[in-house]
This record gives structure tokens, sequence and C-alpha cells, in this order.
């Protein structure tokens, strides 16, 4: 039960978030969430359903018009525009399904621009940059451009830098969305590797494949949430990973509450 | 209070250093539009630049010349509003040396109804506008006149028919020759050229002037040696002084009928009058300047529009509104400060291109180096402005979604 016992990064109470237009459209229309640290989480639902409206609520690059959102502790409402940047530049590492690599500039600079907004100097910047590119196994790219990149690892690259700040979580927008299966499988397994190590993800996804080998899935359909299933670990704790797995040990499903509030608002 | 390791305490933040580099990656990213839009502030800045060197340099020709000229020489002459064949009286130079801040005096005197002709065929109605003149032999180092071939007329010379031509009289005359085998008909007598002379700048009349010794004046033309003008230097700190003192110590008679000039301010007076020519030229200038500086916002607004994921990303990376400003700024001042620089190395250039030319000495003045820079930047920061405002604007969302 690791969802309960630490205190969540994320917590959404009955959000709103509607965009203008006639009718206007209920994007979100009371969701309610909550995420543990460490915790892998799919968002899955077809177009349209608002997925990118939740993630950039998420991400805070958005505000909801009703609702709750605290990030880290913080109701985000309460904070200004520069909070909300420092928010992002120091707890919330962004996937995109574009990569949105900078051409002309190599995959370690790249990745150190994931720290460029914390104030560090370009030095530690790369320095750290070099460490989380052999994190995520392209030690050896390291003073390649994107386009003398696979797809597979300029994607990675793009998760080094969302990783480099050692963000409080991951947030990934359709993250295998631009790349054929065997590069998102790696991209997803490289996901697994990251959470195995405590890392917290949010994967934003409209493919029920993708979403079968997370473990937790939260459905989203016109922008509610329709249901939030965990399955509980196999004995190896890995998901999805490996085939060792066996059929006949199906994966026990377990449907959880949508609102975890009972406890009551404890940050700031 | 629990961990929040405090994020309003963490803040986001963008070295200074760091804005410069982004914002030159910016201009990087595109060289031939950067390179294309920094062209016409080039073109501003150079005209500006040149016209300033340009005529900085001819200023410090003028100088350089009164430099070595001497700005200490003073004229004296009668009065203009008086007859134009008016003299100055005989004992004037006496007088005016025994004043004590005067530290040499030379005189001519114009030999009335004297002309100087090629040779006695030539119709004597087919007058010319050259004088002839008896000199003083201490004339050349009192005016700081040199000779350009032959010589100057000595105390034995002056007291032949021996004539040293001013430069546009030689070339009137078509003589170059002065190795005493040319002679020229004046005032009715047969005169042997000895020499030509250099222009003077501090006396120029003396350029269309055909000069023969007092002597030789007096006894071969019936000259009655009365001076028309005198020249004398004075001492540095006295000038002011002894200008008020030249008219009664001239013509104790009639202090009013003499005009007293210092040659050197004409010199610099004439420098002036390009002043008019140089503002409409700078301005012209300024013209090119804004003209450069709308290519650039025109470029950032295009850059602006381009970028919308870019600004995107870097505000999903911790990008405050202000470093997004900041950013699109710093491009706009880079690129403008890019044309500014190119400006200046071709202003300068051109400016050393003409001064060579003319052999005037090679003047560029320090300030407008530094006003160079200063309307650059000004230039740069205003062109950015707006781009740099509206890319802040940009909501993080809207930017990320247009791909
Ligand atoms: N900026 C916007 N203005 C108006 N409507 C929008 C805007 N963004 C999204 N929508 C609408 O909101 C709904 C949810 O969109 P979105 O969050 O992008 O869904 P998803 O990412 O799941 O495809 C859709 O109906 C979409 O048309
Ligand atoms: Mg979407």
């Amino acid at each position: 039960m690791r969802v309960t016992t630490a205190k969540p990064v994320i917590r959404l109470r009955d959000v709103h978030r509607r965009y203008p237009g006639r009718p206007p459209v209920r994007a979100l229309d009371g969701v309610s969430l909550s995420v543990a640290p460490g915790e892998l989480v799919a968002i899955v639902g077809p177009s349209g359903s608002g997925k990118s409206t939740l993630l950039n609520i998420l991400g805070t690059l958005d505000r909801a018009d009703a609702g709750e959102v605290r990030i880290d502790g913080r109701d985000v409402a309460t904070l200004s525009d520069k909070q909300l940047s420092a928010l992002r530049a120091h707890r919330i590492g962004f996937v995109f399904q574009q990569f949105f690599l900078s051409p002309g500039v190599t995959a370690l600079d790249n990745v150190a621009d994931g720290l460029l907004y914390t104030g560090l100097s370009l030095r530690e910047r790369r320095r750290r940059a070099a460490r989380t590119l052999a994190r995520v196994g392209l030690a050896d790219r390291t003073h390649h451009r994107p386009n003398e990149l696979s797809g597979g690892q300029r994607q990675r690259a793009a998760v080094a830098r969302a990783l480099v700040g050692r963000p409080s979580f991951l947030l990934a927008d359709e993250p295998t969305g631009a790349l054929d299966s065997a590069s998102g499988a790696a991209v997803l397994k490289l996901l697994h590797e990251l959470h195995d190590g405590g890392t917290t993800v949010i994967v934003i996804t409209h493919d029920h494949g993708v979403a079968a080998e997370l473990p937790r899935q939260v459905h989203i359909l016109d922008g509610r949430i329709e249901s939030d299933e965990t399955l509980e670990p196999a004995q190896g704790g890995s998901y999805g990973t490996g085939g060792d797995a066996g059929p006949e040990v199906p994966p026990s499903r377990r449907s959880r509450p949508l609102a975890e509030w009972s406890e009551g608002g404890d940050a700031v | 209070m629990s961990r929040p390791t405090d994020v309003v305490s963490a803040r986001s933040r963008l070295r200074p250093r760091d804005t410069v580099r982004v914002a030159f990656s910016g201009l990087r990213a595109r060289p031939l539009r950067a390179v294309l839009s920094a062209l016409g502030i080039a073109v501003g800045i150079a005209a500006m630049v040149a016209v300033v060197g340009i005529s900085a340099s001819s200023r410090e020709q003028v100088n350089q010349q009164l430099d070595a000229l001497g700005t200490n020489l003073l004229t004296v002459a009668p009065s203009q509003s008086f007859v134009s064949e008016a003299q100055l009286p005989q004992e004037s130079v006496d007088m005016v040396a025994r004043l004590d801040d005067v530290t040499s005096v030379s005189a001519v005197g114009i030999v009335p109804d004297a002309a100087v002709y090629r040779s006695d065929e030539i119709d004597p109605n087919q007058t010319n506008a050259i004088a002839v003149s008896a000199a003083r032999t201490d004339l050349l180092d009192t005016v700081s006149a040199t000779v350009a071939s032959g010589r100057w007329l000595d105390d034995v010379l002056s007291a032949f028919p021996v004539v040293v031509l001013g430069s546009e009289t030689a070339e009137l005359l078509g003589i170059s020759r002065t190795d005493g085998e040319v002679q020229v008909w004046l005032g009715g007598e047969w005169f042997t050229v000895a020499g030509v002379l250099d222009p003077v700048p501090l006396a120029p009349e003396l350029d269309t002037s055909a000069l023969i010794g007092w002597p030789a004046a007096e006894s071969l033309l019936g000259f009655d040696g009365a001076p028309t003008t005198v020249y004398q230097r004075v001492a540095e700190g006295a000038i002011d002084e002894v200008r008020t003192l030249l008219p009664a110590t001239v013509d104790p008679a009639a202090p009013e009928e003499v005009a007293v000039s210092r040659p050197s301010d004409a010199l610099a007076a004439q420098a002036a009058t390009d002043e008019t020519l140089t503002t409409l030229l700078l301005a012209l200038g300024g013209v090119a300047l804004l003209v450069g500086g709308i290519g650039v916002a025109n470029t950032m607004v295009i850059a602006v529009l381009e970028r919308r994921s870019e600004v995107g990303l870097r505000r999903a990376l911790g990008a405050t509104r202000a470093h997004i400003r900041r950013q699109f700024l710093g491009e706009s001042v880079l690129l403008a400060a890019l044309g500014g620089g190119g400006g200046a190395l071709l202003g300068g250039a051109a400016t050393a291109a003409f001064a060579s030319s003319r052999e005037w000495p090679f003047a560029l003045p320090v300030w407008v180096l530094a006003g160079a820079a200063g309307a650059t930047i000004v230039v740069g920061a205003l062109a950015g402005a707006y781009p740099a405002a509206r890319a802040a604007r940009m909501p993080p969302t809207a930017a990320l979604s247009a791909v």
C-alpha cells in the first residue's frame, strides 16, 4: 500500500477546466487525482478526452478554473507566475511527444538545458547532464546532435533532460507517440527502470497497449475520470518488461477510491 | 514545516551570462537572416561613422596645418571700406617692430599700376589678377612660406630686376623654370624669374602675386615704399593685446583706417563651414539606422512567431516571463550590435580610405564609437521590445501545442 503511506506529489480535487466556445468545452469536468511519490501512472483516454489539458494543469502550464491543485504540497492557485516557473524549474520534468530538442546543439547541451533556469553554472549543468545521459544509456552519444540520433535515442535524451534536475515527478505526454514500436518499448523500459529507481512518472497516452504495461491506470473520458486501477505488483515488482510473468498468473487489479482526501490538506 | 525544499525560495534563475548565450544561440540558428537584418543597421552606422570620421579628419588636417603654421600671425592692412589703393604709412614696419610682444615683422607693398606679362608682345589691356608687390626679404619666415623651386630674394637680388612668383601666378603665366633663363615683362621692364613659392595658407594673397625686391621696386618702378600689408608674429599670450595696439601703432593719425586680421581664424572657419553638410549627412545616416531598426524589429517578430514551441519548452523548463523577454530582447540587441560593430568597422575603413586619398591624417573621435554603440543598443532594444513582450505573454500551453 505505498500509495497512501507517503505524502502525495500531486493532488487534484474536483478540478474543472473549460475552454470558451459555443457551447463551451468542458475539457476537465471534476477531476480528482492523487499521485504518491514513486508511482508510475498511466493516464489513458481517447483523443479529445482531456489528457493534454490535464497534463498542462499537472505541469502548472495552465491553471484550473475551479477545484484545488496541489503540486508538491503547494496550492498552485496561491502561487504567482514566477513561483510556478520556479516550481517547473526545480520540481517538474516534462517529456513531450515531439521531443523538442534544439537541433543545432549536442545531446549533452540539450540535457544541460534542463537545468538552464536553475541558475547552476554551465560547467555544473554539463557535468550533471553527462551523468544523466549515462543513466538513460546514451553515454556514447553525448556529443551527437539530435539529427544524428534515432527517434528512440532522441526521446531518451529528452527524458534525460526532464530528469537532470531531479524533479519530484516526470510528466510524459505521449512519449512513445512519435516512435516505432521497438523504440517505444525501449523508452517504456527506461521509464520502468526510472520507476524502479524511485522516480515518480506520469505517462499520458491514448494507447491502451502502453497503459497496460504500467502499474496504475487512470482512465479519462470527456473530462472525467472513469476508473483508476492499480495493478498489484507480481513477485518481481516489474511490469510488462519481461515475459516471466506467465499467463496463468494474471495480475490482480484493485479499484481505487476516486478521492483520498479524508486526511485533509496538510501542505504549506 | 514539511519537506518542500521551499519551492518559493528555490527560484527560477537565468544567469546573465546564460541570457547572452541563449540570445546568441537564437541568432546562430539562422545565420543568413541574422546577417541580412544586421546589414541594415550596419549601413546606418557606417554612414554616420564615416560622415563624422571624414569631417573629423578634415578638421584634424586643418589643426595640424595650423600647428605647423602657427596661429600667432596677425595681418595689418588698410581697412577695406576705404579706397582700394590705400596704403599704410611708410614707417609702419618699424613702428610695429618696436612693440614688445612682436617677434618678427615683414611687409609687402603693392606697386601701383604695375602688371606682369609672359612677354612684351601681350596686349597690356589683357590684364590678369596678378599683383606686383615689393617684398621684404624676411617675408618668408614671417608668413611660413616655402620655396617650391629656385630661390627667394636676398639682399643682393632685391636690388636687381628679379622676381619670385606665387604658386598661382606661376601657373597663370605658365612658368615652371627657375634657373634664371626665363624672364617676364613686369611694369615695363624685363625681370628674371628666380623662384616659385609653394601655396601660402596663411597669406593666400601671395599666391597671386609677383614678388620683387623692395629696392628694385623703388629704383626701377618708382615705388614709394609704402607697405600695403604688414605681417607680424606675436608672442602666444599677447595676441589679443597686440591686436588692440596695432591700429594706433601702424597709423597713429587714423587708426580706424587700419584693419587687423588673424588668418588662422579664416582657415579654422573654413573647416567649420563643412558642419552644415555634416549634419545633413548625419541625419541621412540616422534615417538609414531607423530603417535598419525596423528591419530588426521585423526579423524579431517573425522569430517569435516561428519559435512558439521553443518558448513553450523554455517555460516548461522553468523560464519566467522575464527570462523569455530578456532572451528576445537580448537577441535583438545582439543583432543590432552585430550590425553596429560591422558598421563601425565599415565606416572606419571608409574614413581611412578617404583620408588617405586626400593625404589627410586619420581621425575618428572615440565619442563617435561610443555613440554608435549607444545608438545600436537603443535601436536594438526598441526594435526588440514589442516582439519580446509578445513572446513573454504567450501562454506556455499555446506555445507547446502549436506544432
Ligand atoms: N485551447 C483550446 N481551446 C478550445 N478548446 C480546446 C483547447 N484545447 C483543447 N480543447 C478541447 O478540449 C477537449 C480536450 O482536449 P485535450 O485536452 O487536448 O484532449 P486530448 O489530449 O485527450 O486529446 C477537446 O474537445 C479539445 O477540442
Ligand atoms: Mg492531447
